[in-house]
């Protein structure tokens, strides 16, 4: 018999499974207090997942209250969406909008790769999907432990395949993103899956229920028993070495029935049958009816026997909690259901009745016909506990930040420089990574302009007009590790650089915050600075926060993850054939160096492949130095006097001119200024390798210098098989190239 | 102009792609419906890339039963050219209209890369406007393109010329012989892995080679209606056959004989000589 509500009123005293639920003696307290009561087991189901930290951010909300200051505007207009929607909507002109987000599927990941990195690709394209837009491509950041770590093996090679059988499926493009490895990520590593979607201004659909009257419809998948406290079980609490094994809170993936769902519902969008429509991830049916319900005018009926079942011995707490993956939420006129039927059996989308706005303020909910649920339904999706949580100055901050790379020992001759070249270029962090990409299809739909290993990927969105987006995701770990403040920074920089270089016009971000415990005080602290460091380079750079997602509890044993402020930038780009390509485009090119370089050494690439050494201060962001770098190649690539640009990051020049002439196949001859060490392998922000034929130079030169952008013409792009820094040393494009380009084969072999 | 119909089954997925491709090489794209059993008139018909049905069971294994597959293989019996993109490649051997099979890579993955291929024949509707031997680089992406087939099979495919497309430099899924690409014993059905669709727009394309599929199955169509109006038009919905071969000669692009092994019905290339020197960028 259910827990009904009459129960629960007749046994104020029943004990309750709210510690195994993942609650707090204190939450389940004013659960009680809210309710007047003890709750139904529904209710309690509903609550733990909706106030878990995955589905309710209690300890990140204090601070990402914070970005509200920020302009909800981008360099192209208003958002037409933003924080607090399933994805933030940008304006990008001629009538259209994209729809962004990332969001992180980080510990199923870990437990079974496979089906945990599938399910956060189909997750954050429903999510797309309910703003009403057509996603069209995905990106995807991976971080794993160390690459010859034994359970990379097993970690990494499921992941990729998860994130390409799911994506490859649906039909988006996998265009780009990151493959980092740390030894922080062992054990838990890090999957943060992007997608993006393009609308029309007028098709934008919001999440809630209005309407007396009208039904809520639960269509797509039929609900089972798989990924049952996914939220809350998984994602919310630290993995513990010998705890149970959690195989079965992952949910399990059908990429062919959400590529149905898709399809389904952009045609339920044309009909214009929909009210409001809400996609099921994280708490399923408890997070779709609750925020629709409270969203809406009117309160909500449901029966929950009506939800069509994949195992009929599934309770009415599991048919809750269960996030069963590929199922839609809507809300539908009754005059409209003939149409929407119709649609969906095109489709083959099994769409049922549940329930129907009433004008109560209540959610209730029956089962076998008596109420297993009747709550204030903002109190399950937005009145969760907010947690004011302990912030500390790591005891171990000051100590990091003195122990300097400034004594280790640099190379002495040109010989030493080309081994720390060679050496940077094939290690896990720098090397190609063809090996993961080449599992995903980036040629389907289409209008993939630019996709991996380009710097950005790019996408054509108008096929009349060339109107494209540039996306971008980038973070830098080790410098967050340093100062997560300015870490957060220097990602931001990442990404509007890396969107910048390609001719795009950096206009909004998305973030993805992957932090370790929340209840450790110095994690909170690492949280706290990155998301301040964040709102001001936002501010600074004029790019808003649309969205993201915070990923709490990263941390195996008492190991922390290294704080991963993880930074996706859109970009937009009047026409895509102005699009500016990484490797270079001719020999006699001149190459320039753009913007000034210091001796930004420490959390270098350098430091952390030849002496594994992590230690002082990151770079400096600049972002005057920034935006003029950006607005000064978009200028170029307008003009199509840039023939290749690169952004300077991770590995310094040294990096950037070995990967310019590995995609080009092309040489080059460069001539360094200064300490040839540091004009190597500096990581100073703000920087770009751009080439341009010898006729463009003079023009290129006046354009930089109008934007007050320093530079220097240190070479060109030879007809040659060879990297040459003049007077340091000489080294052969096929020995680089094939050194870059086995470093994961050979770890992880072909064809595992 | 040449109508050429595209069929999306659920999970089709290179549908969209397979419809701006004729179109941006000048033919008019026609879509196609899995549920329906009308080819609409069209002059010839793409399976495209994808997962039909999820292909859960075997690749192309329940797509070969759906009721636009019915009209297909009919058509396609009487002569309408039919050509097969990876998943619609196995959906053709499925429904044997091709032989063989095409099962789980050799290297366990899927993999995208740009392929590297030899036009070993040039005799079908969709490849006379490549030169034989003409080395093209075509966008590859798939899981399952492994081709397997019996020995008997193979001997026959190679020994009557039936093999259209090898794999140059890597072989990138153990399909035997290097096959990556079949006929159909007269040459109206073509099946490959690779994916010419995606070879055809100078700005998202790694090379425009894609471009030959196309002008090729234009040339056939546009051969068989002259402009005298005497032959039959290919775009009556009931009689997709081909005319009479006299007419294909009379329209034939340098009006010479018909192709080699053009057996009845007229299919085969329109003598060739110019074959497609397409660059990308």
């Amino acid at each position: 018999m259910a827990d009904t509500v009459e129960n629960a009123k007749n046994t104020p005293d029943t004990e309750q499974p709210w510690a195994e639920l993942g609650l707090k003696e204190d939450e389940y307290q004013a659960i009680k207090g809210i309710l007047g009561r003890r709750p139904t087991g529904a209710e309690l189901a509903m609550y733990s997942v909706m106030w878990s930290e995955h589905c309710s951010y209690k300890s990140s909300k204090v601070h990402l209250a914070r970005f509200g200051q920020l302009e909800k505007t981008t360099p192209r207009g208003p958002l037409l969406a933003g924080i607090g929607e399933q994805a933030g909507v940008v304006d990008v002109g001629n009538g259209w909008a994209v729809t962004f987000k990332v969001e992180s599927h980080n510990h199923p990941s870990y437990v079974e790769p496979y089906q945990g990195a599938a399910t956060g690709v189909g997750g954050i394209v429903r999510d797309i999907l309910a703003m009403g837009a057509r996603p069209i491509a995905s990106m995807d950041s991976l971080r794993f432990g160390r690459l010859d770590a034994p359970d990379t093996a097993r970690v990494l090679p499921g992941i990729v395949a998860g994130v390409g059988g799911y994506g490859n499926c649906l039909g988006l493009p996998n265009i780009g993103g990151e493959v980092v490895f740390d030894d922080s990520y062992y054990g838990n590593p890090l999957v943060n899956a992007l997608s993006v979607g393009v609308l029309r201004h007028e098709d934008l659909h919001l999440a809630f229920a209005k309407g007396v009257g009208n039904k809520v419809i639960l269509y797509g998948a039929r609900t089972g028993g798989d990924g049952i406290g996914g939220a809350s079980v998984l994602a919310s609490e630290t993995f513990d070495a010998d705890g149970p094994a959690k195989r079965p809170s992952v949910q399990v993936g059908d990429p062919f029935m959400e590529k149905l769902l898709i399809e389904c519902t952009l045609e339920l969008f044309e009909a214009d049958v929909i009210d409001g429509i809400q996609d099921l991830g994280a708490a399923g049916i408890s997070c779709a009816t609750s925020e629709l319900a409270s969203a809406g005018d009117g309160g909500m009926h449901v029966d929950l026997d009506l939800v069509p079942l994949r195992d009929s011995t599934l309770s009415p707490e599991e048919i809750l909690m269960s996030e069963s993956q590929e199922r839609m939420a809507c809300v539908v006129k009754p005059e409209n259901l003939d149409r929407f039927f119709e649609i969906c059996a095109k489709w083959d989308v099994l769409a049922t009745v549940i329930g129907e706005v009433t004008d109560g303020d209540h959610l209730v909910i029956d089962w076998h016909g008596e109420t297993i649920v009747d709550v204030d339904p903002a109190t399950v999706a937005h009145q969760g506990p907010v947690y004011n949580r302990p912030l500390a100055y790591p005891h171990w901050q000051d100590e990091l930040n003195a122990s300097t790379s400034a004594d280790l020992v640099r190379p002495q001759n040109g010989d030493e420089l080309a081994a720390a070249l060679m050496r940077i270029a094939a290690s896990p962090n720098q090397c190609d990574k063809s090996w993961v990409t080449d599992q995903y299809d980036r040629y389907v739909r289409g209008n993939s302009v630019l996709a991996q290993p380009q710097d950005s990927g790019m996408l054509r969105i108008d096929e009349e007009t060339g109107l494209g987006i540039a996306l971008a995701m980038d973070c830098n770990s080790r410098f967050a590790y340093l100062d997560p403040y300015v870490g957060a920074q220097l990602a931001l920089c990442e990404a509007y650089r890396n969107v910048a270089v390609t001719g795009a016009q950096p206009v909004a971000v998305t973030d993805c915050l992957n932090f370790g415990s929340p209840e450790d005080p110095e994690v909170m602290w690492q949280f706290s600075q990155a998301v301040d460091g964040l709102i001001e380079g936002c501010k600074a750079l004029g790019t808003p926060v649309t969205g993201g997602n915070v990923s709490f509890y990263n941390r195996t044993g008492d190991v922390n993850i290294l704080p991963t402020p993880l930074i996706g930038m859109l970009g937009v780009i009047d026409n895509v054939a102005d699009r500016v390509k990484s490797g270079y485009a001719a020999a006699d090119d001149v190459i320039l160096e753009l913007g000034n370089t210091n001796e930004d050494i420490d959390g270098s690439a350098w430091a952390s492949v030849m002496y594994d050494q992590l230690g002082g201060r990151p770079p400096a962001p600049n972002f005057a130095a920034e935006e003029a770098l950006g607005k000064a190649l978009v200028a170029l690539a307008k003009a199509h006097l840039a023939s290749s640009a690169h952004d300077l990051s991770d590995g310094g020049l040294a990096i950037a001119l070995a990967e310019s002439s590995i995609l080009s196949g092309l040489g080059a001859k460069v001539k360094l200024e200064g300490d040839p060490f540091v004009a190597l392998f500096s990581e100073t922000p703000a920087r770009a390798l751009l080439t341009c034929s010898p006729a463009a130079l003079e023009e290129v030169s006046s354009v930089l210098a109008s934007h007050g952008v320093p530079f220097a013409a240190i070479g060109q792009v030879a007809d040659t098989n060879e990297l040459e820094v003049e007077g340091q040393f000489t080294i052969g494009l096929e020995s680089l190239t094939s050194s870059w380009k086995q470093t994961i084969p050979a770890t992880l072999g072909v064809g595992v | 102009m040449a109508k050429i119909g595209v069929v999306t089954f659920p999970g089709s997925l290179d549908d969209q792609d397979a419809l701006r491709a004729i179109k941006l090489t000048g033919g008019e794209p026609v879509s196609l419906w899995h549920a329906s059993d009308s080819l609409q008139g069209v002059d010839a018909v793409i399976l495209p890339g994808g997962f039909s049905y999820g292909d859960y069971l075997r690749c192309g294994a329940i797509a070969r039963f759906s009721p636009v597959m019915a009209e297909v293989i009919r058509a396609a019996g009487k002569g309408l050219p039919v050509l097969g993109i990876c998943n619609g490649f196995q959906v053709l051997c499925e429904a044997h209209l091709l032989p063989g099979a095409l099962i789980r890579s050799d290297r366990r993955t899927f993999y995208c890369k740009d392929q590297q291929l030899r036009v070993e024949s040039t005799d079908t509707v969709w490849t006379n406007a490549f030169a034989k031997d003409q080395e093209i680089n075509i966008v590859l992406k798939h899981g399952e393109g492994n081709f397997q087939a019996d020995d008997e099979t193979l001997r026959r495919l190679e020994g009557e010329g039936r093999v259209v497309f090898r794999y140059l430099v890597e072989n990138p899924n153990g399909s035997r012989n290097g096959i990556a690409g079949i006929t159909n014993e007269t040459g109206n059905v073509v099946g490959l892995m690779p994916h010419p669709e995606h070879n055809v727009d100078p700005l998202v394309s790694p090379t425009l080679d894609g471009v030959g599929f196309f002008e090729s199955v234009y040339r056939f169509v546009n051969a068989k209606t002259p402009p005298s109006g005497t032959c039959p038009t290919p775009s009556s919905p009931d009689s997709p056959s081909s005319p009479s071969s006299s007419c294909a000669l009379v329209a034939g692009p340098n009006g010479g004989a018909p192709a080699t092994n053009a057996q009845d019905d007229g299919i085969g290339k329109p003598q060739d000589d110019g074959a497609q020197k397409v660059q990308g960028e």
